[in-house]
């Protein structure tokens, strides 16, 4: 299998704390790679990097064999990298729809002269922008919800919707900021079948999650991360039986004391 | 009567009579006006003009999000490069069809340059350096006289020329089939075709690629960023295509007024702009016209109110007609912005997004 993303020796200082240092992992085509850890380990920092929010100070990444490196996020997204929030960013007071044309955004090209024109080319994008963005809707399972406000869907859907969103820039990989958080245990149970069909469908998934069984089910493998350090990787049983993880997550008792 | 008046709105041929009607309405409107006294038309005219202002500034504050204080700047351009390109100041006489463009194209170059450096501020910081260039091309204005006279400065320039096209001359009166065509109707009716033309751009724009593209950058700027959309380039493109109206619309302010001087480009007429975007209903192309034309004319009318009705009451002026337009003006101004947050005819968008926060603080009442 050929690695579709390599990150090498990333590291990234906010202040005095280091965030992450010497972060190296790589992730295979057509995997679900699982990234862990407890809070303030660095995990959204990491996504942050790679999407071009902000620039880490040493270390790179490449996506197919090609660097990354100073790309604004925009460029990142037009190569390949989709992604969603953490705490969700939505673009709350549009519809549903809107939210997933926009994300088509990238992949299509009508200009001014083609907006003002509405030349049958530029028709026939728009046409195929909203049949996509609807496709999108039904394929997360949101298509009845396409013409609500996105900022007015129960939060499950509006997580979904930044799947969708985030799917409809066509990408090569998936990168999703933990995106079970605040859904129930049937919802839960319905976006882990969604992240199979994803992967199925020859997306790639990196996926930020603090629901170990979500993560422990889907995950082909996962990173550990603690502290901004890589502290284990391997397959999810691997991984759980780790004493390095199961000490950064329970910590030890002569260290923190009970509990 | 109201099932009748349903009725008739649920006809087929409803929408094209309503055109119709409208059509025609503005089409004899100047007539109507002219009867009335031409400085009516010529009111109605200047109207027209901050029409094109609003929807020029709607595109900047109203589509892409970004507050600019000192759009005025733009028209200043346009009718600058009106005014030096075809007067005797420097004795250059072009036709009208050949500036306008340019005067669009060098207001679009100034969007890009004060647009450019402002990219990274957004909210007030954006609205301080926007107010403040809005001043530095007035004071430009105000001082290019020296060395080299290019703007006359404070004086201004005169002897504009009017639009001519053929044999049709703008600013003298001509009969045709039996009526007759003052100036002023003239320009009205080329100001109209004008507006029906950005009207429809602004309407097609919006409902485009470019547009939703605008709005996403309104909404969250971070989540546009990692959807792939170039947030630089189209807040430049904003920026151009909002100075480019009031490009054309200094243009023609240029043309109609044979006069100009940088006293008509200072910062309260900037604030004007703002205020009829906002009052009408940002982001609502026909919102922003009704805000444009009622602080238009609202003023024009008091002005012939006001006076004569403190004569009537007490025999003479007791307090000027200015001071009372503005403050009406101001209470109107507080009145709609306390009932009508969103505009007298706000978007669609921004009606949602007014319930959602008063349906936060709702709950975080409870």
């Amino acid at each position: 299998m050929s690695a579709l993303l390599e990150a090498r020796n990333v590291s990234k200082r906010f202040g005095g704390i280091e965030a992450l240092s010497d972060v190296s992992f790589s992730i295979s085509r057509g995997q679900i790679f699982g990234l862990i850890g407890p809070n303030g380990a660095g995990k959204t920092t990491l996504f942050n990097l790679l999407t071009g929010l902000a620039p880490p100070d040493r270390g790179s990444f490449a996506l197919d064999g090609r660097a990354l490196a100073g790309l604004k996020p925009d460029r990142v997204a037009a190569r390949g990298i989709g992604r969603t929030f953490q705490n969700i960013r939505l673009f709350a007071n549009l519809s549903a729809l809107e939210n997933v044309m926009i994300g088509r955004h990238v992949r299509t090209r009508a200009g001014v002269l083609g907006a003002v024109l509405r030349d049958p080319a530029t028709r026939a994008e728009e046409a195929g922008i909203e049949r996509r963005a609807a496709d999108l809707l039904d394929y997360v399972g949101i298509r009845s919800r396409a013409n609500e406000a996105a900022g007015s869907l129960p939060y499950g859907d509006q997580r979904r919707l930044e799947i969708a969103r985030a799917l409809a820039t066509d990408p090569v990989l998936l990168a999703l900021d933990e995106p079970a958080a605040g859904m129930n245990a049937s919802e839960t149970a319905a976006l882990r079948g969604l992240l199979e069909r994803i992967r199925g469908d020859g997306t790639t998934v990196f996926l930020i999650e603090h629901d170990m069984r979500l993560v422990m089910n889907v995950c082909d493998r996962v990173l550990v991360l603690d502290y901004g350090r890589r502290i284990a990787e391997g397959a999810p049983a691997e991984v759980q039986r780790d004493a390095k993880v199961v000490e950064a997550y329970l910590g030890t008792p002569d260290k923190d004391g009970p509990g | 009567m109201r099932e009748a008046i349903a009725r008739l709105k649920r006809h087929p041929a409803a929408p094209l009579a309503g055109t119709a009607i409208v059509a025609l309405a503005l089409l004899a409107l100047p007539f109507a006006l002219a009867a009335a006294g031409t400085t009516w038309v010529r009111v109605a005219n200047l109207a027209f003009l901050f029409v094109l202002l609003s929807l020029g500034l709607n595109i900047v504050v109203g589509f892409a999000g970004l507050l600019d204080l000192g759009y005025i700047a733009f028209y200043a351009v346009g009718a600058y490069v009106y005014a030096l390109l075809a007067s005797p100041h420097f004795g250059i006489h072009w036709p009208f069809w050949a500036i306008l463009p340019i005067g669009a194209a060098v207001a679009a170059l100034f969007g890009i340059l004060i647009g450019a450096p402002t990219l990274k501020l957004r909210g007030d910081y954006l609205a301080i350096v926007t107010l403040g260039f809005g001043e530095i091309v007035r004071i430009f204005l105000n001082n290019l006289s020296r060395p080299v006279n290019i703007t006359n400065g404070p004086q201004g320039i005169a002897r504009i020329d009017p639009f001519r096209l053929g044999g049709i001359d703008f600013s003298k009166s001509d009969s045709f089939l039996g009526l007759a065509f003052s100036g002023p109707i003239k320009y009205y009716y080329l100001l109209l075709l004008v507006l029906l033309a950005v009207i429809f751009v602004c309407l097609r724009l919006q409902n485009s690629r470019i547009g939703r593209a605008w709005e996403a950058i309104r909404e969250d700027e971070v989540a546009a960023r990692a959807m792939g959309i170039d947030t630089t380039r189209l807040k430049l493109l904003a920026f151009a295509m909002g100075a480019s109206f009031g490009g054309v619309a200094g243009g023609m302010f240029s043309a109609i007024q044979g006069f100009v001087s940088p006293e008509s480009f200072v910062l309260v007429e900037s604030i004007m702009v703002v205020s009829m975007v906002v009052l009408g209903g940002m982001g609502n192309v026909w919102g922003v016209i009704l805000g444009a034309l009622l602080l238009s004319f609202l003023p024009e009318f008091l002005r012939f109110t006001v006076e004569p009705a403190q004569r009537q009451l007490f025999g003479r002026t007791l307090i000027e007609p200015e001071v009372i337009r503005m403050l009406i003006f101001g209470f109107a101004l507080v009145l709609v912005m306390a009932l009508r947050p969103g505009g007298l005819w706000p978007s669609a968008v921004r009606k949602r997004e007014l319930a959602e926060r008063d349906g936060a603080m709702a709950g975080k009442l409870r």
